[in-house]
């Protein structure tokens, strides 16, 4: 039985539908309309307000924080910046992945770690040399993303005590919201401008009315997790326990997959003293990941074509679907695609496949199955490099 | 203005609107040298957003994006040139009583409050909704190619023929003789034999008069309620909506990709004369006097425009300036646009909820409507006027500040033939303005007293100051003797002219107006097919 987060008071008055879903453990709200439409195009084009508490959140510190980190995932932390915020995933011994998160250097010697999944035994286990505490923070921080173009103009009313404009792409700094302190950075999972906000639970209300309050004249919408699952397809960002599962999860060897092979080669750091997976690291990069996570766009007119055929329009779902379906080329099935959804600004459907690393080329036409009328049948889609949708004020000062 | 880099060039299109920059975009996607002449300092034509009181984004003319073709959507890659489009959710008719309708696209919201006024009509919607969506097949044929040209014997004519007449036959009986009907009878007529509730079908019978002459009594008006429907089988596309910045990002987006491809757009460069060589079009030659050359002069002015004046009458065969002189423009709407300092509040439904949204009809009644149209008919703008409201700040907040909006609104009827002559419509501009907005405070109490600045545009206006003869914003009456293989005269609705070389590309060809961007598309490659060019 799911509990409610500490914004549960305002989100469920807000949520006239009555979807939810349960996210770790909490009553989480899927739209606060019967459509998701209006929380997608507010996160597009004014600003949506998410609650994301049920992110897993641990705070690490002490002397040997960042050595016990940079020991933790595969990249090197100490070289983190206070005030910086960086994306990674950690693996298990083989180099497999077990999660991707955030971490957040907040001082000298205190990170903030945040996780889909429970990680806190994981991090535990690891710690034994090391002078470090670790803290599972989860319940007592509630998260809620502000995402959209407006998302700055509405801090800069309602954040006292922090520079908006100076707060960079991936930055962290301490604010006043409503009287509350709270950390605020510029991180989000939507590819859009857009932050997030920490708040210890006991604010929790203050800062979500603070919030609302000014973003009302810039159009602030709540947003549900379904408008936030389709923004983070078009920004081509994949999700454990759908585009990929944790090492930790799944019962079956084939299912576990590196770094390599989920386009997370860019947060892998080999070259430094020994970290968790290190030594299967260095082996995957000189053999080459077997399977590569691409983005894939569908052919439009041959998608259109099948629905003409039996005469019917194109019909998309609105929203991701996260039922995978195969993905072929000439001489069989080549990979799965484990996100599929149709973008309203791109007006192209979009997919996040894993396929056999030879078609992995920008520019490589598969072939992906469409269901239509109860008939399976394939048409072409193109690999596509991701984000699919990347606007420039995401990462612009 | 800049100069042109060229003294010559594969094709010149003379005027930026949408479809001038659509058709330039795919000459230069095929690698043609492309100049885009611009009369005014903006592209964009009716497509067009102006800052025109600080702060305020105002879509000057057209104020929503219907029908903007899919494809070319994708083609031309316009999402990554900038435009992104909001789709409209609601429908809403306040009415003088304190009662009103929003239609919405929650079907089950819908079906509620049509039951408020008739529990048939409300279970009769749906079915309506799926009778012209199927309807709506045949339609899309004929938007997405060439028009059809009956009375061709050549084969290729008689294949696209068959090929239309299958779409037609593919549908069962009941709906080939609702296809016949909605080209023949009134919007009235035909939603008479569907509904009984006179609120709903005075509020869906307006999309069938946008624009045209007409009134919704008036024979040839109902199969332009299919255009709504039209949006519904691009599906997902929901191609009826806002253009975030407003309606000129439309343009500005198709100029991006336009100019990525390798078009040249020159604004502030009217152009005077085409330039003619015998029967053939050899370039244009701008006001300043400056000569250019091209293989293939495009015209997406319209007709009217493009024949008798950039041509001249005196180079026209009698026969086609006849009729074209007997194409009928004739405008029939105004614009009235706002910047407010906070959101209207409708005494019937009061609060800043999601019926404000969309668009909001003042259309309470179907007679209210057939007097509007009454009084248009005898040359005076309506006392009364069928308005289309829009606040698009709603859900854009880059077109006003921060709790602030624009509101645009659409006025009909508004004859650019007065009864007193065109020309004394600056005179009665302000009379005009006064009336839309009294006719709309009567359901907005406090309207008058938000209003910041405020813009009135007459169709003898959108004449001077868009170059929309008589005011029409279609490029010509949407009406059925002037579509298809009709528009803009018989014998040539294929972007060609009488004149070799002179090509057409605006919405006064097919299929006509409206930001589709499909006269433009289908103009670049008719003209690549043909190999003018």
């Amino acid at each position: 039985m799911p509990v409610p987060t500490p914004f549960h008071e305002r989100t469920s008055a807000l949520c006239t539908s009555l979807l939810y879903k349960e996210w770790a453990g909490y009553y989480a709200v899927k739209s606060y309309d019967t459509s998701l439409e209006r929380e997608y195009f507010a996160i597009r084009h004014s600003a949506g307000l998410l609650d994301v508490t049920a992110l897993y959140k641990y705070e690490v510190r002490g002397r040997d924080a960042g050595a016990f980190l940079s020991h933790v995932m595969v990249k090197d932390l100490r070289a983190l910046k206070p005030g910086r915020v960086t994306y990674l995933c950690w693996c298990d011994d083989d180099g497999k992945v077990v999660d991707d998160g955030t971490v957040t250097r907040l001082a000298e010697e205190r990170y903030r770690v945040t996780a889909a999944e429970p990680s806190f035994t994981w991090l535990r286990r690891q710690a034994r040399g090391f002078a470090v505490t670790i803290e599972d923070v989860s319940s007592e921080l509630g998260t809620l993303a502000l995402q959209g173009p407006r998302a700055r103009d509405i801090l800069k009313d309602a954040a006292r005590g922090i520079d908006m404009d100076g707060l960079k792409f991936f930055a962290a700094a301490p604010a006043s919201i409503a009287g509350v302190d709270v950390h605020i950075t510029r991180t989000g999972y939507t590819g859009d401008l857009g932050y997030e906000v920490w708040v210890p639970a006991h604010g929790a209300l203050a800062v979500y009315d603070q919030i609302m309050r000014a973003g009302h004249p810039h159009r602030i919408e709540p947003a549900g997790l379904d408008a936030l699952d389709l923004t983070r397809v078009e920004a081509g960002f994949i999700m454990n326990g759908v585009d990929y599962h944790s090492a930790h999860q799944v019962p079956l060897e084939s299912r576990k997959s590196t770094p390599f092979e989920l386009g997370l080669a860019w947060t892998v750091q080999l070259d430094r003293e020994p970290f968790i997976g290190q030594a299967a690291l260095v082996a995957e990069k000189q053999r080459g990941p077997a399977r590569a996570l691409v983005g894939l766009v569908y052919d439009w007119d041959e998608y259109e074509a099948l629905f003409a055929a039996i005469g019917l329009g194109p019909s998309v779902p609105l929203g991701t679907c996260r039922d995978p379906v195969p993905v072929y080329d000439d001489g069989g099935q080549v990979g799965r695609a484990s996100s599929r959804a149709w973008s309203p600004i791109l007006k192209k459907y979009l997919a996040l496949a894993t396929v056999q690393a030879r078609c992995a080329a920008p520019g490589t036409r598969l072939r992906i199955e469409v269901t239509v009328e109860y008939e399976r049948k394939q048409i072409a889609a193109t690999v596509t490099p991701t984000p699919f949708f990347d606007p420039p004020r995401k990462k612009k000062p | 203005m800049t100069k042109p880099s060229r003294s010559s060039y594969d094709a010149i299109i003379v005027g930026g609107g949408h479809n001038g920059l659509t058709c330039a975009a795919y000459l230069a996607k095929a690698g043609r040298k492309v100049l885009v002449l611009e009369r005014r300092h903006i592209v964009g034509g009716a497509t067009v957003s102006e800052e025109l009181y600080p702060g305020f984004t105002f879509s000057v003319c057209s104020y929503v994006v219907s029908l903007l073709r899919p494809h070319i959507m994708r083609e031309l890659d316009l999402a990554r040139h900038g435009l992104e489009l909001i789709p409209l959710d609601c429908s809403f008719t306040p009415l003088p009583d304190g009662r009103s309708l929003a239609r919405w696209g929650d079907r089950e919201r819908t079906r509620r409050e049509i039951a408020a006024f008739s529990p048939l009509d409300a279970e009769r919607y749906p079915d309506f909704g799926l009778a012209m969506t199927r309807l709506s097949f045949f339609a899309k044929h004929v938007v997405d190619s060439t028009a059809p040209d009956p009375t061709s014997l050549r084969p290729r004519e008689l294949r696209k023929n068959l090929r239309l007449g299958k779409a037609l036959t593919g549908l069962d009986h009941d709906l080939r003789y609702l296809n016949l009907k909605l080209m023949t009878m009134s919007a009235a007529d035909f939603l008479d034999e569907w509904f009984e509730s006179d609120v709903l079908k005075a509020s869906m019978s307006v999309s069938g008069i946008i624009g045209t002459f007409l009134g919704i009594r008036s024979p040839g008006t109902a199969y332009v309620l299919l255009h709504h429907y039209l949006g519904e089988i691009d599906g997902a596309f929901r191609a009826w909506g806002f253009a975030r910045g407003g309606t000129g990002s439309v343009a500005r987006a198709v100029a991006a990709a336009a100019t990525a491809l390798g078009a040249e757009i020159v604004t502030e460069a009217p152009v005077a004369r085409i330039d003619m060589d015998g029967d053939r079009a050899t370039g244009v030659v701008l006001e300043n006097g400056d000569q250019i050359r091209a293989r293939a002069v495009i015209s997406a002015v319209d007709p009217n425009r493009t024949f008798l004046r950039l041509v001249g009458e005196d180079r026209l065969d009698a026969e086609f300036a006849a009729r074209i002189k007997n194409y009928k423009l004739r405008g029939s709407s105004g614009k009235v646009n706002l910047a407010l300092d906070r959101l209207p509040e409708f005494s019937c439904r009061p609060g800043d909820g999601a019926h404000l949204q969309g668009d909001i009809a003042i259309a309470p009644s179907t007679d209210y409507l057939e007097q509007a149209y009454d009084e248009a008919k005898y040359g005076a703008f309506s006392r009364r006027p069928y308005l289309n409201v829009v606040i698009p700040s709603t859900v854009d907040p880059t077109v006003a500040p921060p709790g602030k909006h624009v509101m645009s609104i659409f006025v009909q009827y508004a004859p650019y033939h007065l009864k007193e002559g065109a020309d004394t419509w600056p005179s009665r501009r302000e009379e005009f303005g006064d009336t839309v907005i009294d006719t709309l405070a009567e359901y907005c109490p406090g309207l008058k007293e938000s209003i910041l600045y405020r813009q009135v545009l007459t169709p003898w206006d959108l004449e001077q100051q868009f170059g929309l003869t008589e005011g029409n914003i279609f490029h010509g009456e949407l009406s059925l003797e002037q579509l298809a293989f009709l528009r803009p005269a018989a014998g040539w609705s294929r972007y060609r002219t009488p004149i070799r070389s002179l090509w057409m590309a605006g919405s006064g060809t097919h299929p006509g107006g409206g930001i589709m961007a499909a006269p433009g598309e289908l103009c670049a490659k008719t003209l690549l097919a043909s190999g003018g060019v």
